[in-house]
């Protein structure tokens, strides 16, 4: 799977509150998510941000709560992948639940507009407009089925139970 | 190769023996979804094409982040959970009933080594009880109530060894501020957290419930604390590590050296010793929440209030983590006694907790909270200041409108 688009770039310690603040949580409005994403942490984000573009983040995104409203706010505001230097636990395998691919790559060195390509099968991006490579962290087995039937809800139509391999 | 307490317990639901970073599918023992994640669990069990909860004994739903309703859009979500729970014959606990870990400990829905997951990233609070517990949205949830399952990697531990006495003026809240402001706010991801040592063995279940809590602030899986000196209504098998178990890290902390900690805005390891702030002025005070909403914490906030009245400029709100935390409250007059120094209780729940009603600060205001996260715009508006530390120092600040250090406190009372 392979997914491309344009960049933009957030820091370290993204928590869930910022990146969709609790009191729009109480919703299955996907656009009510959508319309407030980030705002407290960029509140022309919502303005900037077109179908497909990319997400590039620090260490530790998506810390805080298990809100997966976090990963559907930012895929309902069309956000096709999300790129960090490491994931809070919880925010990453919420993300591939709901079929939103991320990817953890210790030393990117994105900046904000780059155009990117990310290459999920082989698990590595390419920077367009540095003419960079950067490896990612490998996911597990369980995580790239779920990811590749687009997400749990699917996986457990199909295969009915978890499967390690 | 030895094992920690956190693999015995993995081992023992994915039955196999499992080390740290093996991925297992493992049997769970019980799951709870809050009316933040409920909902969305509930359409992808549906989308799963789940008809029936694998175990309807062993699952529970409960209506605390926005409870009462606020509005009409989150009073129906509220109707779509208690639909579910009728459809299903599964316990849902109402509005005003408690908060939902407090809620499964209390009413012993989760028990020491067993497997728990909830949909609320503080799950790892019944690590107090000697049980794994975890967070997780709201479609692993789903999967879970599907098929009794989950798949999970094993987390390495990192110990934590308190060795010593708490001195005075300070409790189990200063302790894991300290503990957080030490590790930091990733410095546990994808791992356990042990938690053990003399000095944690007087404490009780609600202080111990404290520490667990926080697990999550430092990016924790789970948060264990050793059920050594635990007292519970029944009986049950204290689980310890093998002697070669293998941990990650290990830290000693010498209790005996603590001072009342205070978390500074924005983040929950941005952590002080109070002195560093002690005078910044307060305009709203809270107890409550998973982390310090029970008795004790009550208790600790009526002592320092009894006889007499906050400081005018301050609201000063509790919100009791259950309805029992509150009769009891009630019956022991703490109720009475916070009430006439000028507290106002809310109903139980989340509350000021989590900024979705009730108790939003105003811009530029000052709060002292007894939470367990001052993330910007964590209360509701991005434009306040959010401290956390202990309920003694909520209690002692809004008494004097400034943050104020307990362990002071037989001085300043001589000085009032
Ligand atoms: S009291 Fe606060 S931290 Fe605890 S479950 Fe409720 S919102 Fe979450």
């Amino acid at each position: 799977m392979i997914v491309k688009g344009r960049t933009h770039l957030y820091g370290d310690n993204i928590d869930t509150d910022r990146i969709i603040p609790g009191k729009y949580t109480k919703t299955l409005d996907m656009s009510d998510l959508a319309n407030h994403v980030l705002e407290d942490l960029d509140p022309e984000f919502r303005t900037k941000v077109k179908q497909g573009d990319i997400l590039v983040a620090g260490d530790n995104f998506g810390c805080g709560s298990s809100r997966e409203q976090a990963p559907l706010a930012l895929q309902a505001a069309g956000i096709s992948a999300v790129v960090a230097q490491s994931f809070a636990r919880i925010f990453f395998r919420n993300a591939i639940n709901i079929g939103l691919p991320v990817i953890e790559a210790p030393d990117h060195t994105i900046a904000d507009g780059d155009d990117i390509e990310i290459d999920f099968s082989e698990g590595n991006i390419t920077n367009a407009s540095r003419q960079e490579q950067y490896q990612g962290t490998q996911m597990p087995d369980v995580m790239i089925n779920i990811l590749a039937a687009d997400g749990l809800v699917n996986f457990l139509k199909e295969n009915g139970k978890y499967e390690l391999s | 190769m030895g094992q920690t307490i956190i693999e015995k317990i993995i081992s023992k639901h994915a039955g196999k023996p499992v080390i740290k970073n093996e991925i297992a599918i493992v049997s769970v023992d019980g799951v709870m979804a809050s009316d933040t994640t409920a909902p969305l669990a509930i359409k992808a069990f549906r989308e799963m094409g789940g008809k029936k909860v694998w175990d309807s004994d062993k699952a529970f739903l409960v209506i605390d982040h926005a409870s009462p309703a606020p509005n009409e859009r989150i009073a129906n979500l509220h109707s779509m959970m208690r639909d579910f729970a009728n459809e299903q014959g599964i316990k849902l606990y109402d509005v005003g009933e408690g908060i939902c870990h407090q809620l499964m400990v209390e009413n012993g829905h989760v028990k020491p080594g067993q497997l728990f997951l909830g949909a609320d990233s503080h799950t790892c609070t019944y690590g107090a009880l000697g049980a794994f517990a975890t967070g997780v949205g709201s479609t692993d949830l789903a999967g879970t109530m599907l098929t009794g399952k989950t798949w999970l990697k094993v987390p390495a531990t990192i110990k934590i060894i308190f060795e010593g006495r708490f001195p005075q003026g300070t409790s189990a809240k200063d302790l894991i501020l300290h503990v957080v402001g030490m590790v930091g706010i990733e410095g546990a991801t994808y791992k356990a957290v042990e938690f053990t040592g003399p000095a944690l063995e007087d404490l009780s279940l609600s202080s111990r419930m404290t520490i667990a809590n926080m697990t999550i602030e430092m990016g924790g899986k789970a948060g264990f604390v050793d059920t050594t000196g635990l007292e519970l209504p029944y009986s049950f098998e204290d689980i310890k590590p093998d002697a070669d178990a293998v941990y990650e890290k290990v830290i000693t902390v010498d209790v005996s050296a603590l001072q009342p900690t205070v978390a500074v805005p924005h983040s929950p390891d941005n952590v002080a010793p109070i002195q560093d702030v002690v005078g910044t002025p307060i305009h709203q005070a809270f107890i409550g929440s998973c982390t310090n909403g029970r008795l004790e914490d009550l208790h600790a906030a009526a002592e320092i209030l009894k006889g007499k009245k906050i400081h005018e400029q301050v609201r000063f709100i509790i919100g009791p983590a259950s309805q029992e935390v509150f009769n009891e409250a009630l019956s022991d007059g703490t109720v009475e006694i916070l009430s006439k120094a000028g507290v106002k209780f809310i109903p139980s729940g989340c509350g000021p907790c989590v900024g979705t009603h009730q108790g939003i600060p105003g811009k530029g205001e000052n709060v002292i909270s007894a939470t367990n996260r001052n993330f910007q715009g964590r209360m509701g508006n991005r434009d306040s200041q959010i401290y956390l530390g202990s309920p003694a120092t909520v209690a002692l600040s809004a008494l004097h409108g400034k943050i104020t250090d307990p362990s002071t406190l037989h001085k300043e009372e001589i000085l009032i």
